[in-house]
Order: structure tokens, then sequence, then C-alpha cells
């Protein structure tokens, strides 16, 4: 078979494409012939690393994807989990991280719309979104420009569209210089018998592209994000594609509309690699063929060439495969909300993807292999190096009063209110706790009691000290963040960021958080549902920290009986549930050392999983028996600004009493895991708390008593008291005072 | 009382808005289409919020072009009443229905928070469920909701108590002038606001002190 080529396939093209030399020569092995310019390009966008997960999916494979609630796991948009009465919560999260570098405003926005079009394309209607956000040094020239335009971008997409914004993290660190995160989440609520999926049926129908039409925008996005970057980054700014929120949110009704008809037989969204991916997707799926006539397809720009418009990552399109009958009631409906919608292409039994154009076929290739046959790595990887633990007497000393102010305005702990209120936090009426908290909330709309939390979650220098408890630390963190609004973790999504993974120590890096992370999830009975994973996060040779950020949902039967971080009054029992006995102890990888100090040093802390789920378990009852009156989990900058934050929420300060024989600050700023601080309503001399003591001791959980709520100061013990006034101006000043900077 | 909501595309506190009017006067409103060729009959339409036609032009005003817009007037002049919410507010200003103009907020930034407002006008069928002087909360989340009119304008306004709302206790989030929030037409049954009652009725909403507009205007029990 020969097909029309004008251009040269030379190796220096090959390697344009992101291909290697060895790939290149199994594609010629495959299709046993050389491959024109546009196969070229299909090749190179469905064997890209972000396609085709060649470095990474080994170890995936490893992650538990499975539970009782599970209804759709990884290898579709987005995973889907029963919450009962017939509905389903469906989730991802997912990167957009080279184009937000290189255009901070169209990147961040494009970003939420592919994660969003990944909730509504499995007929779901997005109803909450997150984003965990991680950037260089603050003191870095860029970060202003980039934080500036990155939280414009988000919510300049999201609050068009009309979703609210509930969590997310901001982080900022060396590290991210010159390659920053920007890890979109979106959730969404379907019945559970209208889920909509990617695999096409039947021969000879019709295959449908609707929404915005193809530009030459995005060419190439998906194998730009599978490079590291160099110093000509400026030259990559047109692989970075244009959102439009207004035709994506007319494309959410439409697609909703139209899968109401009953015309809906298989749906993919054009995200990465646009046309190509879709399609092949569609047919692969199906075990069907797919012939795509490019004549047809909607483009807004004259002269598009058949490879920019199989690779083009233009945004808002839809691929589907109809039900021939209902063709005319489909079009209805795009024409009523003014969007493209045109017959591209068929099912066929041959299982070729075949490409016309111009009258001419430029591909034809087989396209379960396009899929099946895509490169897979054992990439060689090496133990990461760990460092050595801390002296027991190595402890920098300050007064703990400065240490926790300093820390409540460091750009690490300070409130994030400049970035969240920037993103509409309470549109669809249904938000119960907006940013700010443990995990956001909302309340499941048609029904009077249940609510969905949700919480995104990692330490990123943890990882970097120690990637296996670094990736166990991400899942339990976001299991406890769910935990301390009383709501049951139901399911996990994961966005693995890291640098190179052709360098041994980067892929030791991805190995031990993948294990770390699957061991957190198998205990916790936390599966991983769906999930991204962005490598090459790199610049001149230096990766980021190991980020793998972890997005986690959870399910309250009655959000009346949710917890809250903030006092609910004063003269409430201050309980530490899930302490050791010295209540903190690990200094190692702090905050406290890192921000105070300049130090770096030390192990990660580590989880002991099952204890966490004990705990974990005996919160949420007291929670959920409304005994518990508050709670927040300790994490960053531990006992003391857990306190702090409590206090600010309230208005409410505390006296807390010391331990005397323990070091203050390793009890107030150690960073042990697994710990909780809840406040309860009870007489601290009374039966009902000797229960719950007796309860906690059965299980093997320490929950001292350690002060009470009360007056207008944080008194820390020994430490000079802190007004609380002090605490929340130095928490609210660093974020505006930064930017204003 | 009945009520219709015009939905434009693009508009996205629709469902916010439908849910606020079917929860406080026990039955939804209609739903009307843009392009649908007329209104029906009721005593109350409202313009929900969001962003018609993706605010690509100015805010409101492809939206104020509409041919339903010209029902819209008509039914405003036999003394329908009609609210417009946030984005609703601006093509009310655009179709001319509402005095002055809404520019982008002085931050230059969109901002989601809840804010302070002084009832300036309780003498209304929109605001009878409040006092006059009252301190209400309420929610904004707009990137355009500057109010800004020339002086004239400022002063009819403020003369003939057609300003319903004031940003109160400092919490102007626009910096619009005279801390303006909300105004009525010279006959007081046209309202135009940015903050977004709606989004506190209930206790999920953690308040509701946005109910008693709707219930006023309904004619419920707040």
């Amino acid at each position: 078979m020969t097909l029309p080529n004008d251009i040269v396939i030379t190796p220096q093209l090959v390697a344009d494409h992101g291909l290697k030399p060895d790939e290149y020569d199994k594609i010629v092995a495959l299709i046993g012939r050389t491959p024109t310019y546009t196969e070229l390009g299909i090749f190179s966008a469905m064997w890209n690393e972000h396609c085709s997960y060649k470095s990474s999916k080994k170890w995936l494979k490893t992650l538990p994807t499975t539970g009782p609630r599970v209804i759709q796991g990884p290898g579709e948009n987005a995973g889907v989990v029963d919450i009962g009465d017939g509905q389903a919560v469906v989730f991802k999260m997912e990167s957009h991280n080279h184009p937000s570098f290189i255009e901070p405003y169209q990147g961040a926005g494009t970003g939420m719309g592919g994660i969003l079009r990944d909730v509504f394309t499995m007929g779901a209607r997005p109803v909450a979104a997150m984003n965990a956000l991680r950037f260089g040094a603050p003191g870095h020239e860029k970060t202003r420009h980039l934080v500036s335009g990155v939280v414009a971008g988000i919510g300049g997409y999201g609050n068009a569209f009309g979703v609210p914004t509930v969590g997310g993290e901001v982080e900022f660190d060396e590290r991210y210089n010159g390659n920053i995160l920007v890890n979109a989440f979106a959730a969404g609520l379907a019945d559970t018998d209208k889920i909509f999926y990617s695999k096409a049926e039947g021969v000879g129908l019709p295959v449908v592209y609707l929404g915005a039409k193809t530009g030459r925008d995005g060419v190439g996005g998906a194998t730009m994000a599978s490079a590291e970057f160099g110093d000509d980054i400026d030259e990559k700014r047109p692989t970075v594609q244009v959102g439009d929120p207004f035709t994506e949110k007319r494309l959410l009704e439409a697609c909703l509309e139209l899968m109401a008809t009953g015309a809906v037989i298989a749906i993919q969204d054009m995200g990465a690699a646009g046309l190509t991916c879709s399609a092949v997707e569609m047919g692969a799926k199906g075990d069907l063929g797919i012939e795509l006539d490019l004549d047809k397809v909607p483009v807004r720009e004259t002269h598009m060439t058949a490879y920019e418009m199989m690779l083009s990552e233009s945004q808002e399109r839809m691929l589907m495969v109809l039900h021939p009958e209902k063709e005319a009631e489909a079009r209805a409906v795009f024409e009523k909300w003014e969007l493209d919608f045109a017959t591209v292409g068929k099912t066929t039994d041959d299982l070729r993807f075949r490409v016309l154009w111009q009258g001419d076929e430029v591909a034809n290739l087989p396209i379960k292999d396009l899929g099946d046959e895509a490169p897979e790595y054992d990439r060689p990887w090496t133990e990461p190096q760990r460092p050595a633990a801390l002296a027991a007497t190595d402890i920098p000393q300050m007064e703990v009063a400065d240490a926790l102010l300093k820390l409540m305005g460091s750009h690490q702990i300070a409130s994030r209110r400049w970035v969240y209120e920037q993103y509409d936090t309470l549109i669809l009426g249904n938000s119960l706790q907006r940013p700010g908290g443990d995990a956001g909330v909302i309340r499941v709309e048609g029904h009077d009691t249940k609510a969905l939390a949700f919480t995104s979650d990692v330490t990123p220098r943890y990882c970097e000290a120690d990637p296996y408890e670094g990736g166990k630390q991400a899942v339990a963190e976001a299991w406890r963040n769910l935990t301390a609004t009383g709501a049951e973790p139901l399911a996990a999504t994961d966005n693995l960021n890291f640098g190179n993974p052709e360098r041994p120590e980067i892929m030791g890096q991805l190995v031990g958080a993948v294990k770390g992370i699957g061991e957190a999830c198998r205990v916790l009975e936390f599966p991983i549902v769906s999930g991204n994973v962005s490598l090459y996060n790199e610049t001149n040779g230096r990766g980021i920290l190991p980020t793998p950020t972890i997005g986690g949902v959870g399910l309250l039967p009655d959000w009346n009986k949710m917890a809250r971080i903030g006092f609910a009054a004063e003269n409430q029992v201050i309980l530490l549930v899930g302490s050791p006995a010295a209540r903190g102890t690990h200094l190692g990888q702090s905050i406290y050392l890192r921000d105070l100090f300049g130090r770096r040093d030390g192990t990660a802390p580590t989880v002991d999983l099952a204890h966490e789920k004990r705990t974990g378990d005996f919160v949420r009852k007291l929670i959920r028996s409304g005994t518990a009156t508050a709670c927040h989990d300790l994490s960053d900058g531990g006992l003391a600004v857990g306190l702090a934050e409590m206090a600010i929420a309230s208005g409410i300060g505390a006296n807390i009493v010391d331990l005397t024989d323990q070091s203050p600050i390793l009890q107030y700023f150690g960073e042990d895991q697994g710990r909780y601080l809840l406040t309860v309503n009870l007489d601290p001399q009374g039966d009902e708390i000797a229960a719950l003591w007796a309860e906690a001791k059965s299980l093997g959980i320490h929950a001292p008593w350690i002060g009470t709520t009360g007056g207008t100061d944080l008194v820390l013990g020994a430490a000079r008291p802190v007004a609380v006034r002090d605490l929340a101006a130095a928490h609210e000043g660093w974020f505006p005072s930064y930017m204003n900077g | 009382m009945k009520s219709a909501v015009i939905v434009f595309p693009g508009l996205n506190r629709d469902r916010d808005m439908i849910a606020a009017l079917t929860k406080i006067s026990g039955t939804a409103p209609q739903v009307v289409w843009h392009q649908d060729a007329d209104l029906p009959d009721v005593d109350l339409v409202v313009i929900p919020g969001g962003f018609s036609y993706g605010d690509y032009l100015r805010c409101g005003a492809i939206a104020a072009r509409s041919p339903i817009m010209d029902k819209l007037r008509e039914r405003a002049a036999q003394g329908v009443k009609v609210l417009g919410v946030c984005n609703g507010f601006q093509i009310l200003i655009e179709a001319g229905l509402l005095p002055g103009a809404l520019m982008r907020n002085k931050s230059l930034k969109f901002v989601c928070r809840e804010v302070k407002l002084e009832v300036v006008n309780a003498a209304t069928d929109f605001t009878r469920g409040y006092k006059e002087g009252q301190i209400i909360r309420c929610p904004v989340a707009h990137h355009d909701g500057n109010y800004f009119a020339d002086a004239d304008t400022i002063a009819r306004l403020e003369g003939n108590g057609q300003v319903a709302f004031r940003y109160a206790e400092g919490t102007n989030p626009n910096g619009s002038i005279n801390d303006i929030a909300g105004i009525f037409n010279e006959q007081k049954n046209v309202l135009g606001l940015m903050p977004h009652p709606e989004n506190l009725i209930e206790s999920a909403h953690g308040g509701s002190d946005g109910r008693a507009l709707f219930s006023g205007l309904l004619g419920q029990a707040a």
C-alpha cells in the first residue's frame, strides 16, 4: 500500500516528533512501510508519554482500583463511584503543567476546561472543582506573574462555566521555578444507569463531531508536554490551546440534553491529541475501525492540512457515535445551542484507522495497534537515597509564640483567601464548606441530607526525602481530611507529577511513590479510580520535587452532622486524637525546620496505616454521633499551627497545658502523622468522656485532653500568649502583601 | 404569584435562581429560552446571573439586544416586576431598563465573598420583607460590578429612593459609586443588583438573609 506523501520522513523529523529511533523502527515494522507525514503525527500523538503512559504503565497496574462502590476505575474519561440512591460521583484530576508555565492564563483555563469535559463526557453534571497549584520560590522573578495568571485563568474558565471551586492547594518551592504544577480536579453527579462510555458499538454508524470548530491551536501539545523544557521555551507558545468557557458551557448543556434523548452510543471528548486520540480510542475499545473524512470537519481557519487537523488541540470539542435514526433529533439539540454538528465519518469492520482528506487517503493504520502496541518501558530505577535522621539533641530553638506567628504569616501556611476569592465558591447553591477548611463539602442536590467532601493533598518535601513514605502520606492525608469533616472516604484520583523518567533516580521516585500510594490505598480501602501522569517536569536537567497529588472524595450521609475546623464555643475540651505519648516527636522535613531555619534535613515522618485507619474511624464516629463539636487534622506546622487555624476560624482562643518532660518545639511543631484535634462539649471529669477514653484505649488510640477553648488568646503552655487577632492578621496578611509587592 | 426566569446561553446561576424561587414560593418558575417568541403571563420575570455570550463583548450587551428583551420592556412598562441579578443586572442596564453602567471591579479581579448590605429603600414590593436601614449579609460573585453613573443620574437615584441596596460596613467589593449595590427604575417595578440573595436562603447556605427579597415579592412568609 502506498499513500500520497509530500514530506520526506527524515531522522530529524522523527526526533522532532518526540519519537526515539527504535520507536520509529517499530512503527515501520508494524505498518510494513514508511509512514506518511500525517501518520507520523498520529503515532507521535498516540505514543508520547502523556497519552501512552509508556514509562508509568508497569507501575500504575499495581494500584488498587476496585472496591464495592467502584463502578468504573481508570481507563475511561473519569472514575465513577456509587454514592447510593441510584447516584454516582464521577471524578478525575489532571495536570496542565507545561502549558501553564508557557502561557499561564490559557494554560490553566484550558486545564479546567479539559477536566470538566472529562466529567460531563460521562454524562455527569459537574458540581465541584479543586486545583492543586505549585509555584517557584516567592522571590523568583516569574512567580508573581505565574500565580496571577494561573489563578485568573482558572477563575476565568471555571466561573464562566459555572462550577464551584471548593478546595485545593497552593504551595511555593524553588524546585518549581522552571516547572510549575497546575493539577485540576472536577467531580460531577450522574445516575448510575446513565453513565456514558467511549466504547463504540455497531458497524456503519455515523461518527459525529460536536462543539467548537477546529483551528491550529495546540498542534503538538501532548508531544510538547512529554518533553522537558530548555532555553527555547518561548517558541512553544503556539502549542498552548486557547479556552472558550462560553462554548464549554453550551457544550455541557447540549451534551446532557442529547444524552437524555437516547441518541448517544459512545462519546469521547477531544483532549490531548484531539481528533486522533478520541477517534482511535472509540474504535479500538469497540473492536471497530474508524474512517474519518477531514473535509467534513468544521474548521475556523482555511488551508488546514490533514496533519494539523489530526493534531489540533482546539478546545470544547466532542466526538460521538450516534444512533442514525436519532441524528435529526441530535442535530436539533446542537443547533439550539448554536454549536457545530457534523457527521465526519463512520465505524467500519476492518479495524483500520483511515483518514481521508481532499480525495486522498492520508492515513491507513491498524487501529488497535496504535494503542495496544504503544511502547511500554520498564525503565531502570534506583532506590532513593534517604537522608539521615536528625540527632535527638538537634532541636533548633525559637520562642514558641514567635515561631508560630512567623509560620502563620509564611508563604506555606498563610491563608489562600487571595486565591480562592477569585473563584466562584458558591455557585449552584450547594456549597456547605468552602475553601479554608480540611475539605470542601457540597450537598447532593435532590437529596435531603447527603453530601460529598473533596480534598487534594500531597507533601512534596516528604516525597523527596522518602518517596514511599511520601506516597503513603499523601493518601493518608487526603483520607484524614475527608474524615475530619465526618465523611467516609470513598475513592481517590492520582495526579503523578515527576521529572524525567529516563533518569533512574527520578524513576526511583515514581516507583517508590506508587508503591506507597498503593499500600496506603489498600489498607485504608480507598481505591484509585482515575488519574493522570505528568513526567518530564524538568528544566535544563533539574527536576521538580516528586509530587504525586491525591484528590480524595468522601460521602456524608447527613450534612447536619458535619464537622468544621473552627472552635464551636468557649470552655470545650480539646483532645489530640491519635497522638503519640509525647504528643509530637518528629521534626525531620518539618515546616519548622525548613521555613524558620532553612533546613531541609531529617527523615520524612512515617505513617502507621493500621493506626491511621483505627484513629480515623474513631474520629468519624465521634463526629457522626455529635460528640465532636469541631475537628481539624494536623499537617504542616504540627499542633501549634492546627490550634491556631481552629482559633482563627472561630475567633475563640484556647489554653493548652504542656507536657513538661517533652521539648515544646517537638510538641508544638513536630509533624507526626495520624493526629486530629477534636473538641467535645463534655465534662472532663464526667462519665461520658471517661467512656470515650476507655473506647480509645481499647482501640490502642491515645486521645489526651490537652487544653480548653476560650478567651481571645492562644496560650501554648509556658509560651507567651498570642492574641487570636494577631494570628489572624499574620495569616491573612502574607498573600495580598506578596502579590502587591 | 407566578414567575418566569429568562435563560440566555452562558447564564449559569439559573439553577440557583430556579431553586430559590421554587423553595420559597412552592412553585417552580416557568423557564423561558431566549429564542422563545413571547413571555408567559406572569407577575415576576427574573434574569439570573452568569456570563451571557461569555461576556466577550461588554457584559450583558449581546443578551440585551435579543428579541425577548423587547417583550420584557413591554411587560415592564405595564408594571410587571422585573428582577436582574448580577449578569441579569448588567443585561437590564444594557437594555436601558435601568440607568448607569457596571464597570470592571476596581481590583480588576473577579471577587466571590460575603458582604454586608444596607437596605436603603424598604418601601417597595421587592424590599418590603426588610426594614429600612437594616444590614443584611449577602454573597457577591462578579468581575464587573463597579456601578457608575453621571452626577445628575446619581442625584436623581438618591433623591427618588431608587437606591435599593448599598454595600455597608466598608465591604464594597468593587468600588461602586456611593457604595451602590442595587437600584430600582423610577416606577420601582424593576430591580437590578450585583449580590446574590438566591445563594443565602437556607441553613445549608449558612444563613437566610436573602430570603426576604423573594418572600416579600412572592407573598410568602419569610
